[in-house]
């Protein structure tokens, strides 16, 4: 059984995404630092996107660079790492228009509840990140979802 | 979600109760107007149309925008459906992203089950 996302738009400027793993913290915390774990994940297969690089220096005051197949860039820095707990980047691709990302863990009975936080300067940017990427993605998660039936997946 | 949603609904909802603020939306909708004039338009008080206003505005359903010394009025920066869809959008990525996710975490388990041996020495 899938566990439930909520996601939630606390202002005009924030929105906080909640999960819970079935995995202690120490895991999930991993699979968030490990160039080659998060790249697994983070560009879903749906996306229709590859990675072509995945730069990740997780400690605070590090920098990260995602490169996209598609001639997209993703880069940024860490602010705040604490192991198996926290994690927090500044987004800097978009200027003055960069978000904060804010992620947490919280473990309890050796599941991690994880809330991930996006902070953004304005409305117009919070807006404007919804309706770039992600609407791209409705599009190919159509296709996922017809590619799933054909497969049979389960 | 749900409780951002409610007390966003409930602001909407209390904003297009009165039949005032409904017209005054109504006008917004084909054109900006001053307080002044929207007071004019609907026969009231200067006073009794920024309560009005304040009503909407609050709601995000009307902004409003001091240039010298006229407030001008225009529709607000809420749009239900498109906000409903936003999220959506938004929520699809992170589920995609987060089943993904539960099956690295999965493979790191079994993973951890064997090498958390050789990780302890």
């Amino acid at each position: 059984m899938k566990n439930r996302t909520t996601v939630e738009r606390k202002s005009e400027r924030e929105t906080v995404v909640t999960r819970t793993f079935n995995a202690p913290a120490r895991i999930v915390f991993e699979a968030w630092t490990k160039p080659e774990l998060f790249k697994k994940w983070w560009l879903p297969k749906s996306m229709g996107m590859t990675l072509i690089a995945c730069e990740m220096d997780v400690r605070t005051g590090g920098t990260y660079r995602l490169v996209f197949g598609q001639g997209m860039e993703f880069f940024g820095r860490y602010t705040e790492v604490t192991p198996h707990s926290r994690l927090v980047w500044i987004n800097e691709e978009g200027g003055d228009n960069g978000s904060v990302t804010t992620v947490t863990f919280e473990e309890e009975g050796g599941k991690t509840l994880l809330v991930v936080s996006e902070l953004y300067n304005s409305k117009e940017a919070l807006d404007a990140a919804g309706t770039g990427a992600a609407d791209a993605l409705v599009e190919t998660f159509q296709q996922l979802d017809e590619l799933l039936v054909t497969l049979g997946a389960s | 979600m749900v409780q951002y949603l409610d007390a966003g609904l409930d602001a909407s909802f209390a904003a297009l109760s009165d039949a005032t603020r409904r017209g005054v939306l109504e006008q917004l909708g084909r054109a900006e107007a001053s307080i002044s004039d929207l007071a004019e338009k609907f026969n009231m008080t200067l006073t009794g149309m920024k309560k009005h206003v304040g009503v909407l505005e609050r709601a995000g359903l009307v902004r409003t925008e001091k240039v010298g010394r006229v407030r001008t009025c225009k529709i607000g920066p809420r749009r239900l459906e498109e906000e409903m869809a936003w999220l959506d959008r938004y929520r699809q990525l992170w589920e995609a992203r987060f089943d993904e996710l539960d099956k690295v975490v999965e493979e790191l388990k079994r993973k951890g089950q064997v090498d958390g041996r050789k990780k302890r020495e």
